[in-house]
């Protein structure tokens, strides 16, 4: 339990500190890096590694790339839409979050079958 | 060219903070349950899950609407744009944060994990960065050529 409290105020931390840095620089364009910082990662990796070793962080981490890679997919497709047709920003962010899960669990899931 | 704007701090209310931590926190709790419920290879999909990402778009809307209406105009479709802006910047991010795994998988083991997380952040930063001003000077000399 007060581990999850840890990874409560820590993840909360970091990535309202993240938000913050995006709020402060212009243009906006370059604000919006952050929001692709790796937040999460820096919260837990560091507590992943005490609790489970490197070689767990490890396993992590190399999944996290089929993540990032589900959440650059995820990512253009809500520019592309904002852009072309101007829908409402929050409905677009949530409703394409399958967008991410689809990418990265299928690129996970073609990868442990290939493997 | 890039600038720090502390005035763009005052445009953001407390619940919203308030929102950012707690969403934040929860994403962290998430990922860390997923871990251990399904391992990590599951669980480390969720290290790059868009946390606050859905959050800060929809606030850049919620300023820009709220900045035009204090001139009497409708900033909706502006707000919208900008938030689009935002997440083009995102997707360039996520070519960082893809780099930025790479390295702690690949670093972990072997070497100091400490040391590694704040090359691999650097990194991130160093090729987030690069690739945007790639971007933008392309984007200004495709610009220049339609003028």
């Amino acid at each position: 339990m007060s581990e999850l409290v840890v990874r409560f105020l820590i993840g909360g931390t970091v990535v309202s500190l993240f938000a913050l840095l995006g709020d402060l620089l212009r243009p906006k364009s370059f604000a919006g890096l952050f929001g692709a910082a790796p937040s999460i990662a820096l919260a837990t990796i560091g507590l992943t590694i005490a609790k489970n070793g490197s070689q767990y962080a490890a396993i992590e981490t190399r999944s996290m790339m089929l993540g990032a890679v589900g959440f650059f997919v995820y990512a253009s497709c809500v520019c592309w839409a904002l852009m072309r047709y101007k829908p409402a920003t929050l409905m677009t962010t949530i409703g394409f979050l399958p967008i991410w899960a689809g990418t990265s669990f299928g690129l996970w899931y073609w990868l442990a079958r290939s493997s | 060219m890039i600038e720090v704007n502390f005035s763009s701090l005052k445009a953001t209310k407390p619940s919203e903070y308030i929102v950012r931590f707690l969403f934040g926190g929860a994403c962290t709790v998430v990922a860390g349950l997923v871990a251990k419920r399904y391992g990590p290879t599951v669980g480390g999909l969720f290290l790059a899950f868009p946390a606050i990402f859905p959050a800060g778009a929809s606030l850049i809307e919620s300023h820009e609407k709220r900045r035009k209406a204090e001139f009497g105009f409708d900033g909706t479709i502006r707000g919208r744009a900008a938030a689009g802006v935002d997440s083009a910047g995102a997707s360039i991010g996520c070519i960082g944060l893809i780099v930025f795994a790479l390295i702690l998988w690949k670093g972990i083991p072997a070497h100091n994990a400490y040391g590694i997380i704040s090359g691999a952040t650097f990194i991130w930063m160093l090729v987030s960065t690069t690739l945007w001003a790639v971007r933008k000077r392309h984007l200004l000399h495709r610009r220049k050529r339609h003028l």
